[in-house]
């Protein structure tokens, strides 16, 4: 199959905060155009595959390559340069809470463009629109629910037209008019604006009905990928467990702990 | 033994968060020429740290000025020299109490805003999301803060001497009868350039540590509801002790 070049290369990544092991050997392909969702237990490390795809945190082994910049050697500016193409939208919106809806949209532009008032005025109606909350463009981030403010946040993400639009957890904590809002977004946006989305998320049904691709993280390595299909009939333990949604198997449902009864019957001494 | 093992640790650690300090300034000196050029964005936090600070100024200035009045006329009296009152305050107040007061009020009403502003900006990822939008939130978020707090400290301060003179007038002349025109003209031959400079030198390097203090606690928040909560107490008495110290080596330096 003659596929284009993937926007995201990741080879042999490895990766440790404090001594705890977070990837090891990493191997991982995102495709230009696509949503590609990474999924995987709480604690395997997605947000921190992020930061590291966004510079924000440095490999301790490995290659990434992010639209053929080697974020090992990216300096300072050009992975400025870098960021201007991306938008990235954060779990909790994280809109900046002294500037109003409408600014929060336009503060990309301000800081980068010089574009006339008239013009910032359009561009960010107009996204406001695609999100839907044209309507709330003068409340300020505290009067918004958390559904809303997310979608603000999605209209700011797309305010410079990025290439690559990343989501991180967008599902947690929304209603399921919200959620389907939001899917319906991630859905409209890629095809319109021709955008690559990368999805980082635990939520099985939601990123079904939305994923071109879906990486299974675990362990630090990616354990299957695949569309949602036929993810939903790989045969591997891990995987089953993940999607069927069973509370113990490969991932284990206990921290790792001593032996129960052996600290049960113990004097009680502080761990 | 051990008490010096752990005596030398910590001193080696208030070094190394001194030295960390110092680099987080000379990092916003550098930004702060393409600062300046942000006109907009100064002038809002000056408002921010100066403007809404202004109440607790104003009245703090006048009841200082008042006690100054009271107690120096008190003292005074004991040797006939009344007169004298108006020098006397206004040299208090513009060497000493202006600067420090307004200091310390500065960073328990501007300093706490500042550092809680920021530590909550980053718990709740709005560093980060400039950062995604390559926009830097040192040079957008951070140096207009430190600025708008130096620029507004020393404006204080004159506002706060200014009206405790009007306060030691209130006192010394309206209520005690101190003759108004001896008041007014020792102050005047009393008084020289080099009190008013002192005064604007400290009020300068007050503005500069505790701007510089609030904004790098609240940046280097730990980003917890807790880790705020600490910052923001730290400014506060980071702060007070800094002011103290400093105000001694300035009033040394001046002498």
């Amino acid at each position: 199959m003659n596929q284009p070049p993937a926007i995201v290369q990741i080879r042999d990544l490895g990766y440790a905060v404090n001594g705890r092991t977070v990837f090891a050997g990493l191997d991982l392909d995102i495709p230009r155009g696509r949503i590609t969702a990474v999924m995987g237990p709480s604690g395997t490390g997605k947000t921190t595959l992020l930061r590291l795809i966004t510079g924000q945190v440095a490999a301790d082994s490995g290659v990434i390559t992010v639209a053929e910049t080697d974020m090992r050697t990216v300096r300072r500016a050009e992975l400025y340069a870098l960021r201007r193409r991306m938008g990235m939208l954060f779990q909790n919106g994280a809109l900046l809470t002294d500037l109003s809806v409408f600014e929060n949209v336009a503060f990309p532009l301000r800081e980068h463009t010089d574009l006339p008032e008239r013009l910032i005025r359009q561009l960010v109606l107009t996204k406001l629109q695609a999100v839907g909350l044209r309507g709330a463009a003068g409340l300020m981030p505290a009067e918004l629910s958390g559904g809303m403010s997310r979608r603000v946040a999605l209209a700011r993400a797309i305010v410079m037209d990025p290439e690559i639009l990343i989501y991180d957890e967008p599902f947690v904590g929304l209603d399921p008019i919200s959620l389907g809002v939001i899917l319906r977004l991630i859905r409209r946006l890629n095809d319109a604006l021709g955008l690559t989305s990368i999805v980082v998320s635990h939520d099985v049904q939601e990123i079904s009905a939305v994923a071109d691709l879906v990486f299974l993280l675990s362990g630090g390595k990616v354990v299957a990928k695949g569309t949602p299909d036929q993810l939903q009939s790989n045969p591997s333990e891990v995987v089953g467990q993940f999607i069927g949604g069973l509370a113990d198997g490969p991932v284990p449902f206990h921290f790792p702990a001593p032996d129960y009864f052996g600290e049960l019957l113990s004097r009680g001494e502080d761990p | 033994m051990r008490l010096l093992k752990e005596l030398w640790e910590s001193f080696f650690g208030s070094l190394v968060g001194l030295g960390s300090v110092v680099r987080f300034l000379l990092r916003l000196v550098a930004e702060a020429p393409r600062a300046l050029l942000r006109v907009d964005l100064i002038a809002q936090q000056i408002f921010n740290s100066g403007a809404l600070s202004l109440v607790i100024i104003m009245l703090s200035g006048l009841f200082v000025g008042m006690v100054l009045g009271l107690q120096g006329f008190q003292l005074l009296q004991r040797f006939g020299s009344e007169e004298a009152l108006g020098t006397a305050a206004t040299i208090g107040l513009v060497k000493e109490l202006g600067p420090v007061v307004t200091a310390l009020l500065f960073a328990g009403r501007a300093g706490t805003a500042l550092a809680s502003e920021l530590g909550l900006m980053r718990a709740t990822d709005q560093l980060s999301a400039m950062e995604m939008m390559a926009v830097d939130p040192i040079r957008r978020v951070v140096v207009p803060r430190f600025l708008g707090g130096v620029i507004a400290m020393p404006l204080l301060a004159a506002i706060f001497s200014v009206i405790g003179i009007y306060g030691a007038q209130l006192i010394g002349v309206q209520i005690m009868g101190v003759d108004a025109g001896s008041f007014w003209s020792q102050m005047r031959a009393a008084v020289s350039l080099t009190d008013i400079n002192e005064g604007i030198v400290k009020s300068l390097i007050f503005g500069v540590a505790c701007s510089l203090i609030a904004v790098y606690e609240g940046y280097y928040a730990i980003p917890t509801a807790e880790g705020v909560g600490r910052a923001t107490t730290r400014t506060v008495v980071t702060s007070a002790v800094v002011i103290l110290f400093l105000d001694y080596l300035i009033t040394a330096a001046f002498l």
